[in-house]
């Protein structure tokens, strides 16, 4: 039921509320991936370990997703403005950095691929490519949703009075970039350092 | 309403469904009491099936070497039953309390997001389905409820449907607790204080925090699980390097919160109970509910005390021990506060208030059993052994289950408009009490005599007595089958035939009584005004100068005129806007039949099918109108209107 | 919390309030934000010693509240949501580590 923010107890919006209550249970799910691969750091079975990261490489798409958040919270601004042209260009924007994030992975896991990480080598592998690509889900679903959002705005599903959406959107979308702050630096920039010293 | 969609005209496949009766109606519905009520009669119907597998498993046991099943087919059996009880039955049945009686108790309409509701009752029917379909499709599971790795990663396990089904399952509660946090935080009726919710509200947000914080972390197991079973991963395969003891680490992370994911609800209800049929407020109000949250997080701090015969070191085994005794402690507080909340009253020896005394005194039992096992030396000749089985059903069957047969009782006139009837309800909890303790008293001793758990037969060398507490137990299970019948009947004869209850048949404390029974699917006419705990009493009773209630007579109170008599006149209820039914939910949820099978083989195509399908149910589920034909924002603003200056257009 | 709360309709329409910060300042957040990454990444090629380690969770922290706290406007936003953000968070770390710790400290025999 969507009643009117002024009637409920808090004086929030059941989504928005509704949308936080999730995102905090999603640490819950994040962090048990990221620990079971600090646990396996080391479990590489004689296969390829954290030397096989291309630091420089995988930079710059976190780069690119970092910048998304960007122009995900432009697109919100411009909505609340009622600037619908504006927010349809930031959020085709986003979700295009966010292809191009997605697209790097599929590189990434291609080239550890060839060189002889795949899921199935080492508890290493397994957790490295079950955590970045729940991690990739993540942001594959938030590219539909931004779709979506960019969609309905001409079917007049989404209003310029309706800036709520995209920022449930934004909230989701900036969730997942800051899940990727914390993975670039716990699961590639760490253990890479750990081991060269 | 369809009062609403109705003006809309031109109807499409987006419009909403407008049945207001018959099967399209439920299926359709959004409504909490009706999804409640779904809640209820599934739950029936795997507790039936929970119960006739541990009738198999008694059967197997009641003598020592039997054959009457094979290993095979008692592990699948003991298997799910141990997943039914947990998974279908008590943590659904606290979801139809929670769906019934939150939006009640708190003065509001509905939940927060009733189409989110009914999608979180599929997913619960279509999951139990899927799991059971493996008895069909090669074999349930038989890995044990817990699946401990590396056992459950092997083919002869069947683990898979373990793996993918519980995932369904967890999907339900876990959208179910966002949707029950956001309507308690958010959806409480004027001055309905935190201090001043009733009692079973505040267990109910604890629950759902539990269920909040404690289901991603199962989700990861069981993600785990399926790629170690299906795709090929490493995560618990020792031979590579990987550890079997993170399984266990993960799943008992979730498995504690989940025991108390279990008892909660229960203490809620009890909570609600007692004081009504004691004529007094609870005692300790706050200290209750504040035990209850203490519950909640200590929860999260003990899981390692399922672990103390694996791989953990002597220091987290004392650390766990510790705090494994400590979180007796508020457990203890609330049953002091339940003792003293019957101190003194008017005892009503009702069918509800004699199965929450049962409640407490057979929970004690259990939670006494339970802090014995948080002594590591004790805990080592104790486990796998039958005297385990008795603890857990002792808190489970005789604490949880039996608060919410208690519950049921209490609330059968709320839903109905009638009451259960008396006799049977007493017949049922004497032989319910002498069956619960006749199956799992002697587990007791059985189990520190060495009987094992999880074997398919009894081995004579244990002796002639355990043999007899092994016969003793399955006399107990044909008792509680009897006096489930009794209450089956109980509950269809009410159901058709009960004495009329009127709108307070218990001299009742909280609000959900101050709405007709059975409610109006808009609940309140209006909204009350909370202005004390235990409302409704307050605007019935006030208190004499010795402190004795004194009725109010009617009419002295503004505030005291019933409900009903609102209801006439004005407010017949067609000005309030209700959600509207809505056929997405169950087209997606439909759609995780072929992602779960799919997964299974796994079946690339099949999960192309199930994933394009719930897309499909998805992108219905935001397409189709909301409110009043065309917006779903009722927001009543200029869309045009720039909002700080900028024009859009 | 006590009572219904009602907010004038201007703010309740939304739930915001008017000191949002414009794109100007969300463009100066992410220059910050870009610097930090920077300085991240040249751990990779300059060596921080001991250093390294700290720097590199100092940062993330640093990282994550300023996507938190502008981009989800969780500062200008009530204080529950960042209730549920930061317990989630403080919350994983908790269970997850004592696990970690548990798990190291006397895991299973490995190969």
């Amino acid at each position: 039921m969507t009643a009117g923010v002024h009637e409920t107890t808090l004086g929030l919006d059941h989504r928005k509320l509704g949308m936080w209550v999730f995102l905090g249970s999603e640490f819950l799910f994040f962090g048990a991936f990221v620990s079971a691969y600090i646990l396996y750091l080391d479990a590489t079975a004689g296969g390829p370990g954290v030397e096989i990261f291309d630091i420089p490489f995988t930079s710059i798409s976190s780069f690119v997703l970092l910048m998304s958040s960007l122009t995900m919270v432009l697109a919100h601004n411009a909505h609340v403005r009622r600037d619908m042209r504006r927010m349809r260009l930031w959020i085709l924007a986003t979700a295009g950095q966010g292809a191009v994030f997605l697209g790097g992975q599929v590189f990434e896991f291609t080239v550890f691929y060839k060189e002889g990480l795949n899921l199935t080598e080492s508890p290493f592998a397994s957790g490295f490519f079950v955590l970045t690509g729940f991690h990739g889900l993540h942001v594959f679903i938030g590219i539909l949703l931004l779709l979506s959002l960019y969609s309905l705005t001409f079917t007049g599903k989404i209003k310029p009075n309706q800036d709520l959406k995209t920022e449930m959107i934004g909230l989701y979308w900036h969730f997942v970039d800051i899940i990727w702050v914390i993975i670039f630096t716990v699961v590639y920039l760490i253990p890479d350092l750990a081991m060269e010293a | 309403m369809s009062q609403s969609t109705m003006t809309t005209g031109r109807r499409s496949v987006f419009s909403r469904p407008r049945a207001e009766r018959g099967f399209t109606s439920w299926i359709t519905t959004t409504d909490h009491k009706k999804i409640g009520i779904m809640y209820f009669f599934t739950v029936l119907v795997f507790f039936t099936l929970g119960g006739a597998e541990s009738g198999v498993i008694r059967a197997q046991l009641a003598q020592a070497e039997m054959d009457l099943v094979t290993a095979e087919i008692y592990n699948q059996v003991f298997t799910m039953h141990g997943l039914t009880m947990v998974f279908l039955v008590i943590m659904p049945l606290g979801a139809a309390f929670f769906n019934y009686i939150i939006p009640l108790q708190i003065g509001a309409r509905d939940v927060a997001f009733p189409r989110l509701n009914a999608f979180s009752y599929w997913m619960y029917l279509f999951g139990g389905i899927f799991l059971y379909s493996s008895f069909l499709l090669g074999g349930a599971p038989n890995g044990g409820w817990f699946g401990y790795a590396p056992l459950s990663l092997d083919n002869v396990s069947n683990m898979a449907f373990y793996a993918v089904g519980l995932q369904l399952l967890g999907v339900s509660s876990l959208s179910a607790a966002v949707n029950f946090i956001t309507t308690i935080l958010n959806m409480r009726a004027p001055g309905l204080t935190f201090m001043r919710m009733p009692m079973f509200i505040w267990m109910s947000l604890v629950t759902n925090f539990l269920l909040l914080f404690a289901l991603p972390i199962i989700a990861v197991a069981l993600f785990m699980l399926q790629f170690d079973t299906i795709f090929g991963s490493q995560f618990f395969n020792p031979a590579t390097g990987g550890d079997p003891i993170l399984w266990q680490h993960l799943f008992w992370l979730f498995g504690h919160p989940e025991v108390y994911i279990m008892i909660l609800p229960a203490m809620g209800i009890v909570s609600e109970i007692l004081p009504v049929f004691s004529r007094k407020p609870l005692f300790g109000y706050a200290a209750v509910a504040f035990a209850g949250a203490a519950i909640g997080f200590i929860g999260f701090g003990v899981w390692a005390h399922h672990m103390f015969t694996s791989a953990i070191g002597p220091v987290a085994r004392s650390a766990f021990a510790l705090s494994t005794m400590f979180i007796a402690v508020p457990t203890g507080i609330k049953i002091f506060n339940w003792v003293f909340t019957m101190w003194g009253g008017k005892l009503r020896f009702t069918t509800p208030m004699l199965f929450s005394i049962g409640f407490v005194s057979m929970f004690t039992i259990g939670g006494l059993s339970g802090v014995t096992h948080a002594v590591v030396p004790h805990n080592a000749q104790q486990t796998d052994t039958y005297y385990i089985v008795a603890h857990f059903h002792y808190v489970l069957f005789g604490g949880a289950l039996f608060a919410l047969i208690a519950g049921v009782y209490y609330w059968f006139p709320k839903v109905t408009g009638k009451l259960m009837d008396e006799k049977l309800g007493k017949t049922h909890f004497w032989t319910w009490l002498l069956g619960f303790n006749l199956t799992f008293g002697p587990m007791h001793m059985s189990g520190l005599l060495g009987q094992p758990r999880r074997t398919a037969v009894l081995p004579e060398e244990l002796g002639g007595s355990v043999e007899l507490y092994n016969l003793l137990s399955s006399i107990g299970v044909a008792v509680l089958a009897v006096s489930a019948l009794i209450f089956l009947f109980n509950l269809i004869k009410s159901i058709r035939g009960g004495v009329a209850s009127g709108p307070d048949p218990w001299d009742a404390r909280t609000i959900e009584w101050l709405s007709d029974s059975p409610p109006k699917h808009y609940n309140f006419a209006e909204i009350p005004t909370i202005s004390h705990r235990d409302e409704f009493w307050h605007r019935k009773y006030a208190e004499d100068e010795a402190g004795k209630p004194v009725a109010v007579p009617a009419g002295a109170s503004e505030q005291h005129v019933p409900d009903a008599e609102h209801a006439e006149g004005d407010h017949d209820g067609h000005h309030i806007h209700m959600p509207d039914p809505s056929y997405w939910p169950l087209v997606m949820c439909l759609g995780m039949f072929p992602v779960g099978y799919g997964l299974l083989g796994p079946t690339p195509w099949l999960i192309g099918i199930g994933v394009v399908w719930v897309l499909m149910g998805f992108f219905g589920w935001i397409i189709e109108p909301v409110a009043e034909g065309d917006d779903d924002d009722p927001v009543v603003e200029d869309p045009a209107a720039p909002r700080s200056g900028v024009a859009a257009h | 919390m006590s009572t219904t709360e009602t907010h004038d309709p201007a703010q309740a329409a939304g739930g915001h309030d008017d000191h949002h910060p414009g794109p100007r300042e969300y463009v100066r957040i992410a220059i910050i934000l870009a610097i930090l990454t920077a300085l991240e990444v040249s751990t990779y090629f300059v060596d921080f010693g001991a250093l390294a380690v700290p720097l590199l969770i100092v940062l993330m922290g640093i990282k994550f509240v300023m996507v938190a706290g502008f981009f989800m406007h969780l500062r200008f936003d009530t204080k529950l949501y960042g209730r549920f953000l930061y317990g989630g968070l403080f919350g994983a770390i908790g269970l997850y580590g004592v696990a970690i710790v548990v798990m190291m400290f006397d895991a299973a025999p490995r190969l």
